[in-house]
């Protein structure tokens, strides 16, 4: 099979190169620890008496995660290679450069090599004494059933969890309330995804799996796994209806509530179905008598040049729609 | 030949060549049922592992060359098989510790400390379709073969047979950890890359020690 075309120059140097460029676009928010080069910080996030927040995870997701690196989100990312976890060293560095004497949460998605290396990442600045706070996000309801919402992955609905922990820690709450707001955040978020055509890593430029001419794949994660039901490609009504059944029964919403859409490309679909998509998110909610109070379209949480979208609701309070409403200013994100 | 910290280096780097070696293939497995990046994260960290000690000064004792590629293989490849290996091979250190020279039983203790490593690292139990059910048998089966008497050599083929069809039976099994888990029952079928890539590994360990 003939590798698939990438503008890289050495697949193995794709995530230094990237950041290397990503650096020189956003001098005014990302900063690259000088002691480890995966280590992206806010210039003007950390400060004393606040609460650092770390995100991170594998590459090839961008703007997730490094893009809500800033002031009033996140403190700092650990970058990881294509689609893995980064090791312990950068996590470490990140929560060195961001710990203001408040404390630290953790904050990533729920995949095995991520828990074990931000856990390792944790009990090294345990011994650094450095109190570190873990949540970790689920909000992928076709990962697992609702009796184990915890062994659920999280994927774009990271992006409601990190901008409402992202607020709290910039409004001075105390570790132990960061934390409490990132699990409510992630109780109260809920994403459904499809896929219309693989990705493929830069180091091996082959599709990661592979899907009939005219299939979908309902559930896939942001790394291409591959979901857990296949079928024929459905018109984006029938499409958004699957994804919106599952969501609305989950968030168990009653009439005249508030919500926020988040409707999120995965690489390759244009905005141009991303809004069809979002018309139909739109008419659901109305039918079910949800108010929506902001809607974000775009790629927010990619993976690679994979075809398909998710589409993420979070149930809103007065809390979270006050968080989410706080003001932020990250490299590709602005509040 | 004595099993030196040189010898071991030389383990390391023979896992590491291997696994380069297998790397698409690996990948290809993973794509199966998970993200396609599993030889990648090996042969980035094995490399790794390679490089490091291959830079030590020669007759380091076993602990150093065991840690010093747990911490390389750890903050190269990052993943899941970072923390893994990294504890695997930090507890193979460890628990030679002191000594200068390995005897048969020793390296058998490496490969059950391994295991033992791995198993607490990723809260993993056999069965659950992950490299556990490669490595566990396979530390059993060299176990058993020192216990009944027989050289390393014959210790170290007990562990590869036992790991290839460790990993043999992963096929059969539904996924409970790791990425592969959100499959459910479509991963059955399909060998679990890290059962795989331990198969690798142990054979590896056999070729440099046992030729």
């Amino acid at each position: 099979m003939a590798q698939t075309k990438k503008i890289v120059n050495n697949g193995d140097r794709a995530v230094d190169e990237m950041l290397e460029g990503l650096v020189a676009a956003h001098p005014a928010h990302l900063v690259r620890l000088a002691d480890d080069p995966r280590a992206i910080v806010a210039r003007n996030g950390p400060r004393p008496g606040k609460v650092g927040l770390v995100v991170g995870g594998g590459s090839g997701h961008e703007p997730t995660f490094v893009g809500f690196v800033g002031k009033g989100l996140a403190d700092a990312c650990a970058i990881g290679n294509v689609f893995a976890s980064p090791p312990p060293d950068p996590i470490l560095a990140c929560t060195k450069a961001v710990d203001g004497g408040a404390g630290v949460l953790y904050l990533y998605g729920n995949y095995a090599g991520d828990v074990m290396n931000f856990d390792m990442a944790a009990e090294m600045a345990a011994m650094e004494d450095i109190e570190v706070r873990t949540v970790i996000t689920t909000d992928d309801v076709a990962s697992a059933p609702r009796d184990r919402r915890g062994t659920r992955r999280g994927v774009a609905g990271n992006f409601f969890v990190f901008k409402a922990a992202g607020a709290a820690c910039d409004r001075g709450l105390a570790l132990d309330d960061v934390v409490r707001v990132a699990e409510h955040a992630n109780d109260r978020t809920f994403t459904m995804g499809v896929a219309l055509a693989p990705c493929s890593l830069p180091q091996t430029r082959r599709p990661n799996f592979e899907l009939g001419e005219d299939e979908m794949e309902i559930g896939m994660g942001i790394h291409g796994e591959p979901g857990v039901a296949r079928g024929p490609l459905k018109p984006a009504d029938a499409i958004v209806d699957e994804m919106m059944d599952r969501i609305l029964e989950e968030m168990a919403a009653a009439r005249g509530e508030r919500v926020a859409v988040l409707v999120n490309g995965l690489g390759s679909t244009p905005l141009m179905e991303l809004y069809i998509m979002n018309r139909r998110v739109r008419q659901r909610l109305d039918e079910a008598g949800l108010e929506v109070h902001a809607t974000w379209v775009g790629n927010w949480c990619t993976s690679l040049e994979m075809a398909g979208a998710s589409v993420t609701c979070m149930h809103l309070d007065a809390e979270l729609t006050s968080l989410l409403e706080h003001p932020c200013d990250c490299a590709m994100f602005r509040v | 030949m004595a099993i030196d910290g040189d010898r071991l280096r030389e383990v390391v780097s023979a896992i590491a060549a291997d696994i380069e070696a297998n790397r698409d293939e690996l990948c290809r497995l993973d794509g199966v049922i998970g993200d396609a990046d599993h030889g990648i994260a090996m042969a980035g960290g094995f490399g790794a592992a390679r490089d490091a000690v291959v830079a030590m000064e020669p007759l380091s004792d076993p602990t150093a060359v065991m840690n010093m590629a747990a911490k390389a293989f750890l903050n190269a490849g990052g993943g899941s098989s970072g923390p893994l290996y990294a504890t695997a091979l930090m507890r193979a250190g460890a628990v030679v510790k002191g000594k200068a020279e390995l005897e048969d039983a020793d390296v058998v203790a490496m490969l059950q400390a391994m295991a033992v490593g791995i198993r607490d690292r990723g809260k993993a139990e056999p069965g659950q379709k992950t490299m556990l059910d490669a490595w566990a048998p396979a530390a059993l089966a060299a176990g058993d073969a020192l216990a009944a008497g027989k050289d390393l050599a014959s210790c170290l083929d007990s562990a590869v047979a036992a790991a290839r069809e460790g990993a043999e039976a992963t096929k059969a099994m539904m996924p409970a950890k790791g990425r592969a888990e959100r499959l459910g029952e479509r991963a059955v079928g399909h060998v679990d890359p890290g059962a795989a890539s331990t198969v690798v590994v142990i054979e590896a360990i056999r070729r440099s020690l046992a030729g």
